[in-house]
């Protein structure tokens, strides 16, 4: 086995994802402290890999074929093996995102490797691999130690992308893609220009206290000002208001954006627990005892119908 | 139509957690404990598949301590047809868990194998798709959409905010992800033919954990909140700690 690190990066139309730069900054610091090389695959046709090269990427493996395009389990699995029988690497990195959450343990378990999913640090102590990440929702962290090979997944927004010129030349590998049992019939482009809850930077989450559905514009107006993706609470979900797909907490999506606000939301436990890891925290609600202030950076007591029209305002003059 | 489902035992989402004086653990003292709620997604949509079949079976498997029979009879009380108890007390990681599913489940024959998308205490979310490396099965995880035709299921999922509609070759894996099934509450009835149907516990496969837990705490504490007046100035306040204190906006 080579000291050598391997990252799984995703793309999609030809551009990396942001969560590439993430786990190539993370990489890059295990590369170093192993002090072996930066490896990148990347599965899919035309990608442009210079921003790899700019974040710490010494090579990158390119896999190109219409197989490879679009994600699936079988094919990027396929090009991930290869990968790996290729370069030996102590550590496979991957993107926490669902294709990265489902790829990173089909190859552990391929490769019989320790898994850390989701975690929010890795670093290498000695040979073996030490990570931490969120469990219960983010209720507890723990901290990890794989002493064998590993395969570990980033929480998506969790490292800051650094800058560090390395040479990122490309390889061409070829890889033949299995015969699909998996086949991928159609791609729905969202309704709305929904930001990915997981991935978003900013969200804005509404939940019981907004009153009902119909005054969802207001959520979706201030996030559409902050640029933000929006969500709800457990209740608002349950329902019927909003689509499952938008819930926020420990039975919906665990998310950890830079600024979360909370509006209309009480807080139970499991909401809590889905969210708390956010790095700002707003919250308005018009009771003051809501536990969702226990947890709050900047707290509104108010009703979210007064509130929200007046914070949009303000924010649509502020960020112009 | 046989469908076996993998099911987790672990403490109740609406727990408070506290660490264990071994600082490794959550503390159990006056836990509660549920059957990890996208494993119980799981259960009822392979119930509706086998219903909607018309035939079949629908095999509940855990890898747990002895209490985790309880999680199983729920399991059948809401309709499963037999359970597979993989008796076992000790903390596995992922890879473990998956191996001794694996080989609990191999001689069953499934068409179909649901897991719930990932257990709500460790988060791994990675069970399901390891279960398919080793059973050699194709594998889509976070499925909220799931029909059976004839030897094929075709399956919907929500990826990077696309939805995707996939069709895959049975038999398969997929893991359940909120919005696939709402859990029934099972019934009297149920609950009494439950009492009648076989659970069986099987010898847990040697399959070491990989991973090591060294620590486990709770997260960091945040600061004092600030208040913020519900006005127009509070709100130009708050805009303006967001951008120059917090650097978020």
């Amino acid at each position: 086995m080579s000291n050598d690190v391997l990252l799984h990066v995703e793309s999609a139309h030809g551009a990396l994802k942001k969560s590439a730069l993430e786990i190539a900054t993370a990489g890059r610091r295990v590369a170093d402290q192993l002090g072996g090389q930066l490896v990148a695959l990347v599965a899919g046709s035309g990608v442009d890999t210079a921003p790899l090269a700019a974040h710490g990427v010494d090579k990158v493996l390119t896999v190109e074929g219409a197989a490879f395009d679009r994600y699936t389990l079988e094919a990027h699995g396929a090009a991930l093996l290869a990968a790996a029988e290729q370069v030996a690497p102590r550590a496979v990195l991957l993107a926490a995102s669902v294709a990265g959450k489902e790829l990173g343990a089909w190859a552990a378990a391929r490769l019989d490797r320790g898994l850390v999913a989701d975690a929010i640090e890795v670093h290498a102590d000695g040979e073996a691999l030490v990570a931490h990440k969120p469990k219960y929702a983010g209720k507890a962290h723990a901290t990890l130690r794989v002493a064998g090979p590993a395969v570990v997944s980033v929480r998506p927004n969790a490292i800051a992308p650094e800058a560090n010129a390395k040479a990122g030349e490309r390889v061409a590998l070829s890889v033949t893609a299995p015969e699909a049992r998996i086949r991928v019939e159609s791609v729905e482009a969202p309704g709305t220009k929904q930001i990915e809850l997981t991935e978003a930077d900013a969200i804005v989450s509404g939940g019981r206290g907004m009153g009902g559905p119909e005054s969802w514009n207001l959520i979706l107006d201030l996030a559409e000002v902050l640029g933000a993706a929006h969500g709800a609470s457990r209740a608002v979900c349950d329902a019927g208001w909003r689509p499952h797909a938008e819930q926020v907490g420990q039975t919906g999506k665990t998310v950890s954006p830079k600024l979360y606000i909370a509006c209309g939301i009480s807080g139970a436990i499991q909401h809590l627990a889905g969210m708390s890891s956010s790095k700002v925290i707003v919250a308005v609600n018009k009771d003051p005892e809501a536990p969702i202030f226990k947890v709050s950076d900047y707290g509104i007591v108010g009703d979210v119908h007064q509130v929200l029209p007046l914070l949009t305002d303000a924010a649509r003059t502020f960020l112009a | 139509m046989k469908i076996v489902v993998c099911m987790k035992r672990v403490v109740d989402t609406e727990t408070r957690v506290k660490i264990a004086p071994d600082g490794r653990s959550i503390d159990l003292g006056g836990v509660q404990f549920i059957t990890a709620p996208y494993d119980e997604m799981a259960v009822e949509k392979a119930i509706q598949l086998r219903d909607a079949a018309g035939s079949g079976e629908v095999v509940v498997v855990t890898v747990g301590p002895e209490a985790a029979t309880k999680e199983l009879r729920t399991a059948l009380a809401m309709g499963a047809d037999r359970a597979l108890h993989v008796v076992d007390e000790s903390a596995r990681d992922a890879s473990s868990t998956a191996a001794a599913l694996a080989a609990a489940i191999e001689g069953v024959g499934a068409d179909m194998v649901l897991c719930g998308k990932q257990a709500t205490d460790d988060d791994d979310a990675a069970v399901g798709p390891m279960l398919a490396a080793r059973l050699g099965l194709p594998c889509v995880a976070f499925v909220d959409g799931l029909d059976v035709d004839g030897g094929t299921a075709k399956a919907r999922r929500e990826i990077d905010g696309e939805v995707e509609h996939l069709s895959v070759t049975l038999p398969a894996v997929f893991t359940a992800q909120k919005g696939l099934a709402e859990a029934r509450y099972p019934g009297l009835k149920g609950i009494m033919a439950a009492k009648k149907k076989p659970l069986e516990n099987v010898a847990p496969a040697d399959a070491p954990s990989l991973v090591e837990t060294t620590s486990l705490e709770l997260p960091p504490a945040r600061g004092a909140m600030v208040a913020i007046e519900p006005t127009a100035a509070g709100m130009q306040q708050l805009l303006t700690a967001l951008r120059n204190d917090k650097k978020v906006i």
